[in-house]
C-alpha cells in the first residue's frame, strides 16, 4: 500500500505570535517549528497502516530548506522518505497545484492530509487536491478502516458522527480520532540515527501562480481588565452577566 | 454579476449559521451594489420564505436528491447556478459541509478561496477581506487574486439582521449530479448534546473537575442556561470526555457569546481556540492561573463549591425572569 501524507511545518502551538513592523509578514525568528498537529495524526495512523497492510510511507511537503529539521523528524518518526517541493508557499490554490502535479507522476492509494494547518487555518488544500484529482474526499476523519479494496471513514458531523465508505485511491482530512494523542510516535535513538540516511528529496518547480494573497495581519484587541467576584457571591455574577454583559 | 449564498440545510432545516451567510451576503451585495441570489439544495422542511426576511433578490431551490457527505455532488451544484447566476462572489458558511465543498467549489469555478472570514468586504476590485488566523491568535487581511470569489464565514462572528424585500424572485429546477464518490453507511448522534458550532453559550471544564464522574454538575450548569458542553485537550487525551468536546488550538475553535471555563488554567493553545467568544467566564482555584488574564469576569475558588451555587443562583433568576 501507498500512502502519501502531505506535511506543514508550523509554529508550535506554544508560540506567541508576532508580526514584523508594517505587521505584513510573521516573525519567525525565535519561533520553533513542529509538524502541523493535525497532520502528525495523519502520519502516525499512515505508519500503523503501513506497519499492518505493508507498503511505504512518503511524505511531502511545499516549502524551502528552513522545514528540512521538520522534515527529518518525519522520518524519524517512521516515514520512508520525503519529497520536499522546494517553494515558498503563498496560497493554498498554489500549494494545492503543486501537490497535485507530484502526486499524479506516482500512484498511491491513500493520501493523508491534516484538517487545517494551525498557522493559517484555511483548511482548503485537502479539499482542493480532491477535485484537482478527482478523487473521493472525507473531510474531519477521526476513523479510518481498510477492506478489501475500499475504506471506511467516520468524520465528524454537527450533532454527531458519519460512517462513510469510498474506494481507493481516495484523500481524507485529518484530525484527533484517527489516532489517539498517546498513539503519536516520539522518535527513539534508531528513529533518530536511520532518519539521516532515509531519502529526501527535493523537486525543483516553476511555482503556480496564486489566487490570494495576505496584505497584512491584525492581532485581536487586548480585553479590559477581568472583573472578580468573590467566591460565595455567584449571585452578582448571574446580576453582571445579565445587566452589564448582556449574554444571559 | 451576484453575489450567491448557499442557504445550507441539514436534514430539511436551516441552521443559525445559514441566517448568518445570509445577513452577510445581503450587506456584501448591497455594498458592492449586486443582486444578491440564495440557492437552497435538495428537499427543505422549513419554510423556503424564511430566506426572503433576509432581503435577498432571489432564491433558487435546487431540486437535487444528494447526500450530506457528497462533497463533490453538492459543489457540482452550486457551481452550475453560480454559473447561470453570473455569481462572483460566492458566500458559503464555513461548517462542516462548508469546510468540505468550499475548496472544491473554488477548482470547479476557478476561483480564489478564503475561509474563517469574519467581515464584509472592505474593498472590491481586488476583493479585500479580514479572516481569523494562527487559530484566533491573530486577524489576517487577505487580497484576492482572481474574479471569483468564495467567502467561507466564520460561525458566529456576524450579526443577523433580517432585511425585507418584497420583490423577492423564486424560481426551481431539477439537478442531478454523477453518482456520488463517498457512501453514507450510517450516522450516530450524540445525545441531546447541543452542536458546539451553533452554541450561544458554552460551559467548559478542565483537569481542575479531577475525574468525569465530577461533570454532572457541568451538565446540569448547561442544561440550565442551554448550552453546550466543552472540555480542555488533557481532558480529552486522559478519555474523561469525548473528542468532539475538546476546544482549543488543537481541537474546536469556537465563538459563543457566553464562555464559562471551570478549572482551566487557560494555556496560550486553549485561549487560541476560545478567546472570540464575546464574554469569558473564568472559575479557578489558582489566582495566578492565566484565564483570569484574557476574562472578562472571574471567580477565584472552588469548583465543587462555586458551580452548585452559581446552579442555584441561576435557577433563582430564571423564576424571577
Amino acid at each position: 500500500m501507498k500512502i502519501l501524507v502531505c506535511i506543514s511545518n508550523v509554529p508550535d502551538t506554544t508560540s506567541k505570535i508576532e508580526f514584523n513592523d508594517d505587521s505584513s509578514e510573521f516573525k519567525t525568528e525565535g519561533i520553533q517549528f513542529i509538524i502541523n498537529p493535525y497532520d502528525e495524526f495523519g502520519l502516525t495512523k499512515a505508519i500503523r497502516l503501513r506497519d499492518k497492510h505493508g507498503g511505504k510511507v512518503t511524505v511531502v511537503h511545499v516549502g524551502t530548506s528552513a522545514s528540512d529539521p521538520t522534515l527529518r523528524k518525519t522520518l524519524a518518526i517512521g516515514a520512508d522518505e520525503v519529497i520536499r517541493i522546494d517553494s515558498k508557499p503563498k496560497d493554498s490554490y498554489s500549494v494545492a497545484k503543486e501537490l497535485a502535479k507530484v502526486i499524479s507522476e506516482q500512484e498511491f492509494d491513500l493520501i493523508i492530509t491534516g484538517r487545517e494547518s494551525i498557522d493559517y487555518n484555511n483548511g482548503a488544500v485537502p479539499g482542493m487536491l480532491a477535485a484537482i484529482l478527482d478523487l473521493p474526499f472525507v473531510n474531519a476523519c477521526t476513523g479510518f478502516s481498510l477492506n478489501e479494496d475500499s475504506a471506511t471513514m467516520e468524520r465528524e458531523i454537527e450533532g454527531g458522527k458519519e460512517f462513510i465508505k469510498a474506494s481507493l485511491p481516495l484523500i481524507i482530512a485529518g484530525q484527533k480520532g484517527l489516532v489517539e494523542e498517546s498513539d503519536l510516535i516520539i522518535p527513539n535513538m534508531r528513529g533518530i540515527m536511520s532518519a539521516r540516511t532515509k531519502p529526501l528529496i527535493t523537486v525543483k518547480t516553476n511555482g503556480t501562480p496564486e489566487k490570494s494573497e495576505s496584505i497584512k495581519f491584525e492581532k485581536p484587541v487586548t480585553k479590559q481588565e477581568c472583573k472578580m467576584i468573590d467566591a460565595g457571591k455567584e449571585k452578582e455574577l448571574v446580576t453582571l452577566l445579565h445587566n452589564e454583559a448582556k449574554v444571559i | 454579476m451576484s453575489v450567491l449564498v448557499f442557504a445550507e440545510s441539514w436534514n430539511g432545516s436551516f441552521k443559525k449559521g445559514t441566517f448568518e451567510a445570509l445577513t452577510f451576503a445581503h450587506d456584501t451585495a448591497k455594498k458592492l451594489n449586486l443582486e444578491c441570489v440564495a440557492v437552497t439544495l435538495g428537499n427543505i422542511k422549513d419554510d423556503v420564505n424564511k430566506i426572503s426576511s433576509f432581503g435577498v433578490d432571489k432564491i433558487v431551490c435546487v431540486s437535487f436528491d444528494y447526500n450530506n457527505c457528497d462533497n463533490k455532488g453538492i459543489s457540482s451544484a452550486l457551481a452550475h447556478v453560480a454559473k447561470k447566476e453570473n455569481s462572483n462572489i460566492i458566500i458559503i458558511s464555513n461548517s462542516n459541509t462548508g469546510k468540505s465543498i468550499g475548496p472544491r467549489l473554488s477548482i470547479d469555478l476557478d476561483a480564489a478561496f478564503i475561509s474563517n472570514v469574519v467581515d464584509i468586504p472592505s474593498k472590491n476590485t481586488p476583493i479585500t477581506i479580514k479572516k481569523k488566523a494562527f487559530s484566533g491568535k491573530a486577524f489576517e487581511i487577505a487580497q484576492t487574486e482572481s474574479f471569483k470569489s468564495i467567502l467561507a464565514i466564520s460561525p458566529n462572528s456576524y450579526t443577523i439582521t433580517e432585511n425585507s424585500n418584497p420583490n423577492c424572485q423564486q424560481e426551481t429546477f431539477n439537478f442531478s449530479s454523477e453518482t456520488a464518490n463517498v457512501i453514507s453507511e450510517k450516522i450516530e448522534k450524540s445525545t441531546g448534546n447541543i452542536s458546539l458550532a451553533d452554541a450561544e453559550v458554552v460551559v467548559s471544564a478542565g483537569r481542575g473537575l479531577k475525574g468525569p464522574e465530577n461533570w454532572g454538575m457541568i451538565e446540569e450548569l448547561a442544561d440550565l442556561l442551554n448550552a453546550g458542553t466543552a472540555c480542555s485537550k488533557p481532558v480529552s487525551d486522559l478519555g474523561w470526555r469525548p473528542h468532539g468536546e475538546h476546544v482549543g488550538q488543537t481541537g474546536k475553535a469556537i465563538a459563543p457569546n457566553l464562555y464559562i471555563a471551570v478549572g482551566i488554567s487557560g494555556a496560550i493553545q486553549h485561549l487560541a481556540g476560545v478567546n472570540s467568544s464575546k464574554i469569558m467566564v473564568a472559575i479557578n482555584t489558582d489566582p495566578d492561573a492565566p484565564f483570569f488574564k484574557a476574562a472578562d469576569y472571574g471567580i477565584i475558588g472552588d469548583a465543587f463549591e462555586v458551580i452548585p451555587k452559581l446552579i442555584e443562583e441561576i435557577k433563582n433568576f430564571k423564576a424571577n425572569n
